[in-house]
């Protein structure tokens, strides 16, 4: 058995264990990994996804568990210090000796700090590991302003977390250029204005020589004598190999930093020795990026395990930006200074695109190129770029696209040979894929990621993998469909057919009759939705199609307790009921907030007080507000005509109207309204799936407005109708909608998708092109004549009582339920 | 009663000692689950009617160490039986108590049996 030992459990240095223990069989090596950080190896790739509710747990490349299962000693929390060569052993901050065979030093890098006089001022950060995270977070909360210092890729990614933050933010950058290995003048002159334009402040040719501030810092300096003045710094200006410990041991580093290796990933003086990731300088370069990391992890693999092992002889630096906002990327040669070339360029300052491509001076290559704004191209141009292939008559077309009418899409993959590398950070082939899909009958984005894990590193290739995904099943003569899941080969419109023409009533029947297997998480609450969208009978029914909100009648929370949402109409409410709601809330122990939804939730319930506390609120003339069903959840209002000195027109009363008509409509996604009665927008209705403004003559409709992760502006449908109209509009649009939409699609990606847009939208419903405009509402019609209160049939019903229970063999409620205290109120034990 | 991972092992039907009377066949909702106090233990308990099959395991998910298997919905990937945890839809093999969708790590399965109208867990205690 050979003893291994990893010294740094980054990406890398997980990888190389990963791919080691898939390379060897088991009993022929014994591992051991040492990490200084305190958890282990994570994406750090992802690391800003942290900013925005990322926990650790999230990030991490494999739980704690996987190291145990696989018989890898993990040592988190340990430095190694020393290396002692001659008997072959590390030792660690703690004292932990431990003999090698064969040593790994995988120790990765440190944010490169310039030598600032004021560093080690508060408030000063680097952007490396989640520990620098939790600080940059902690302190933003008392900043106003912040700087960062470097426009490169990783200097842009900081400050787009920082501004996140909500801070007022600054880049500085010591040369003329954003992101100066990446891009040429026109495409940095590009990028900085549409960084402007997302509220950050770039400052080129800025060399900082001071951080001022007693203690915490205040402000920056530079050397052309001007100043800035802010209460945060990030230092982002590139990376420092960490090769100290190897510098001790007396193994050669690189003048510019970086442990000297071979081709073989062997460390120059000592043969046992390898050094792979960031901290390696092979050939006098470092690589600041995962893929050639997990590269030289293969290949130190294949040596470990007697296989063939090609040399390192460097590798593909091509990069993409991710997560600003703005696409940026370069491949290859950006700059065409590798060979004679001919550049030609596409820019457009209007709508901030610019893409340069270098083409060989005979015509025939393509060389390199860069991408800002646009960066649709960016996989197809790469792939060229490394297999030289053959370029189109006319070289433009790759970045003006074809303008002949012809469709160029797909013909790209069709050349590209099979050994071309798809996926860099797992060295998948498009050989690999099409073999997936041919032979294996892989259909889907996730299984070819679990089968080959292509798409599961950086990411980067995930868009080339769909395409050539769509592309081959296309060419397989597969009809390439939005199936539903492996259970049904249909659509979800489709099936809603189906159920319709064949009324179809169950789940079961379904399956039965139109699909395989035993059903999943994915087509169950799909179908459930469809029945009770045709159907409108009581979810409760089928109880076990349901996701588990649905199937409890309430949202479930951390800790496995749930929140009830009574549907307080428009938002208005007496008194007397605001009276029951907190004696309820008192009654139960539960956490009251007002939601953004206008109404009252109360928190950590036990699915067994769920019964007894609607039961409370239904004898008081509550029911359910649908908060926990792909339903209509709210219409917002704001105070309108009847007290506001502006309004136009009584929102108030026309926002409880529509909220009732259409409560517990079940559709493919949740859907939200809103009625404002001027104007002015109180009610936010242009963020809603459906909004009305009041005007002076009437109502204005807007439709397919989302809030959310991806905000969209509603768009106009018509204006200034009467109510009866509006709710005539209404009920087309949303059963359109209801009827045509895949699952778990709001109605703004969906409008997002229907071709011909709103104008087309526009026609069905209001000018009645496919003439259905009478049936949808005679579908709605029947949705509101059948709509009944589930919780009230619940309350009623001892059978559905009885299934409102934590355990079936004991009364009492899950004892592993743990809470908090929190100003006053509790809160769930957290996770 | 600790939401605690290491009190939960697989049990194989050769070794059981105890089988529990858990429930009557009634109490269970068909194709789902629901869950069962044993000792300190919980397990969630599946009446697989479609496949005419029965499928126990403990209750708790790795993932963020909730107490939700029981009401998670059950299916198949491909043959293999499943269930996806209601909290972030981890899905399970009953059969082997795997992680089909990611790196989670295993749950434990228990055996179940039918008798007069009853559903039994096996236990190795
Ligand atoms: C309670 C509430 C937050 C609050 O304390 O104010 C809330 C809580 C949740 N929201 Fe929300 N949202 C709440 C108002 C909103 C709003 C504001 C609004 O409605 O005006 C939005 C933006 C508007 C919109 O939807 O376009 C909103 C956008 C979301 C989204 C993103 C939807 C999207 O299309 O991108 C999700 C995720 C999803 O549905 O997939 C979400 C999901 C959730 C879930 C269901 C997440 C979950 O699965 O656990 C949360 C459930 C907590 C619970 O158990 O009650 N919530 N959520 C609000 C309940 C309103 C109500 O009375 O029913
Ligand atoms: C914010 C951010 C965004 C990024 N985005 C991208 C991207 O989009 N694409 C891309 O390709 N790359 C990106 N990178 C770079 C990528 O994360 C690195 O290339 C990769 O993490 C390198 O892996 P590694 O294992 O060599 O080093 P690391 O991940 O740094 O791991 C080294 C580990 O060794 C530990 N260690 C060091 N010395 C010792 C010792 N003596 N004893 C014990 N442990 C030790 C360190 O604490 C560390 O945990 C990004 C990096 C950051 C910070
Ligand atoms: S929109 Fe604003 S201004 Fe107009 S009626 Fe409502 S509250 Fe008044
Ligand atoms: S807690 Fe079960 S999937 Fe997250």
């Amino acid at each position: 058995m050979t003893r291994i030992i990893v010294i740094g459990n980054g990406m890398v240095g997980y990888k190389f264990c990963e791919k080691l223990l898939a390379a060897s069989s088991h009993g022929d090596f014994q591992i051991t990994v040492f990490g200084e950080e305190p958890w282990p190896a994570y994406d750090r790739v992802h690391l800003s996804t942290y900013f925005s509710g990322s926990k650790v747990d999230d990030l991490s490349m494999a739980p704690r568990t996987w190291y145990q299962e696989k018989g890898i000693e993990l040592r988190t929390n340990e430095l190694i210090v020393a290396i002692d060569r001659e008997q072959k052993k590390v030792i660690s901050h703690s004292g932990t000796a431990r003999h090698y065979d064969k040593l790994v030093l995988a120790t990765g890098s440190a944010a490169f700090v310039p030598p600032i006089r004021g560093v080690e001022k508060k408030g000063v950060f680097v952007y490396r590991t989640i520990e620098d995270l939790d600080a940059i977070m902690a302190f933003g909360k008392t900043a106003r302003s912040a700087a960062v210092i470097g426009g490169g890729l990783l200097g842009l990614e900081a400050a787009k977390a920082v501004m996140d933050m909500g801070l007022d933010t600054h880049v500085i950058e010591f040369t003329p250029k954003l992101m100066p290995r990446q891009l040429d003048e026109a495409g940095s002159a590009i990028l900085k204005s549409k960084l402007e334009d997302l509220g950050i402040s770039i400052h080129l040719s800025k060399n900082t020589t001071t951080i001022h501030g007693n203690g915490k810092l205040t402000g920056l300096e530079f050397a052309d004598g001007s100043d800035l003045s802010v209460d945060m710094l990030v230092i982002s200006a590139g990376i420092k190999p960490r090769d100290e410990l190897a510098k001790t041991c007396g193994l050669s580093t690189a003048p510019r930093g970086g442990i000297i290796v071979n081709e073989s990933l062997q460390t120059e003086d000592d043969p046992d020795i390898f050094a792979i990731g960031e901290a390696a300088s092979c050939q006098n370069m470092i690589y600041g990026l995962v893929a050639p990391g997990y590269e030289m992890a293969s290949q130190v693999v294949n040596q470990l395990c007697g296989k063939a092992s090609k040399p390192f002889l460097g590798f593909d630096m091509s990069t993409k930006l991710k997560l600003l906002g703005v696409d940026v990327a370069s491949f290859g040669d950006p700059f065409g200074e590798t060979e004679s070339t001919k550049a030609i360029v596409y820019e457009n300052k209007n709508s901030g695109i610019y893409k340069r491509i270098n083409v060989s001076k005979d015509g025939k290559r393509l060389l390199g190129g860069l991408l800002v704004g646009d960066a649709t191209a960016y996989g197809m141009l790469l792939q060229m770029t490394q297999n030289q292939l053959p370029l189109p008559p006319k070289p433009e077309d790759l970045i003006l696209g074809n303008r002949d009418g012809q469709a160029t899409e797909g013909a790209g993959f069709k050349s590209l040979p099979a050994e071309v590398q798809i996926c860099s950070c797992e060295n998948v082939t498009k050989g690999d894929i099409c073999q997936l899909i041919e032979n294996e009958g892989l259909g889907s984005l996730d299984e070819i990621k679990s089968c080959c894990k292509a798409g599961t590193g950086c990411g980067g290739c995930v868009p080339m993998v769909n395409d050539l995904l769509k592309h081959q099943l296309k060419a397989l003569g597969k009809q390439v469909k939005n199936n539903l899941c492996e259970h049904f080969d249909y659509s979800r419109q489709e099936l809603m057919d189906l159920v319709k023409i064949k009324d179809i009533r169950s789940y079961d029947e379904l399956i039965d009759q139109f699909g395989k297997g035993d059903g999943c998480e994915i087509c169950k609450p799909a179908v459930a939705s469809i029945l009770a969208s045709t159907w409108n009978e009581l979810i409760t029914r089928q109880d076990t199609i349901q996701d588990t909100n649905d199937r409890y009648l309430a949202n479930i929370q951390k800790g496995g307790t749930y929140s009830v949402v009574p549907r307080i109409p428009g938002g208005e409410i007496t008194p007397e009921k605001l009276i029951v709601i907190g004696q309820v809330a008192k009654k139960y122990g539960l956490y009251t907030k007002v939601t953004g939804g206008q109404r009252i939730d109360m928190f950590g319930a036990r699915v067994d007080q769920l019964p007894d506390i609607w039961e409370e609120l239904i004898d008081a003339g509550f029911e359910s507000g649908h908060a926990y069903g792909k339903s209509l959840r709210t219409v917002k209002s704001c105070v309108g005509s009847t007290w506001c000195r502006y309004g136009v027109q009584d929102a108030v009363s026309f926002a409880i109207q529509v909220e009732e008509r259409y409560r517990g409509l079940r559709s493919p996604h949740k859907l939200k309204g809103a009625v404002s009665g001027c104007i002015r927008e109180c009610a936010e209705a242009q963020s809603k799936d459906f909004g009305l403004i009041a005007t002076e003559k009437g109502w204005n409709l807007y439709v397919c407005g989302n809030g959310g992760s991806k905000p969209q502006h509603a768009q106009l449908l018509v204006n200034d109708v009467d109510r009866e109209t509006v709710l005539k509009y209404i009920d087309r649009f949303l059963m359109f909608y209801i009827r045509t939409a895949e699952p778990l699609n709001r109605t703004a990606t969906w409008l997002n998708k229907l071709e011909g847009g709103v104008d087309y939208l526009r026609d069905v419903v209001v000018n009645d092109t496919l003439g259905i405009g009478e049936t949808l509402e005679k579908e709605m019609e029947f949705m509101i004549q059948t709509y009944a209160c589930e919780w009230k049939e619940v309350v009623n019903n001892p059978q559905l009582r009885a299934k409102f229970k934590h355990f079936v063999n004991d009364d009492g409620g899950d004892p592993s339920v743990a809470f908090q205290e929190m100003r006053g109120q509790k809160i769930p034990a957290s996770w | 009663m600790s939401a605690n991972l290491e009190k939960y092992q697989t049990a194989a039907t050769s070794r059981i000692t105890t089988w529990f009377k858990a429930a009557p066949v009634s109490a269970l909702p068909e194709n789902g689950g629901a869950c069962i106090k044993y000792k300190d233990l919980q397990i969630a308990i599946y009446k697989f009617s479609r496949r005419n099959e029965w499928y126990a395991c403990q209750n708790l998910c790795p993932h963020k160490m909730q107490m939700a298997l029981s009401r998670g919905m059950i299916g198949s990937q491909g043959d293999e039986p499943k269930v996806a945890c209601p909290f972030h839809k981890k899905t399970f093999s009953l059969k082997s108590g795997k992680n089909l969708n990611g790196d989670t790590c295993s749950i434990d399965t228990y055996p179940v049996k039918v008798e007069d109208g009853f559903v039994y867990v096996g236990f190795e205690d």
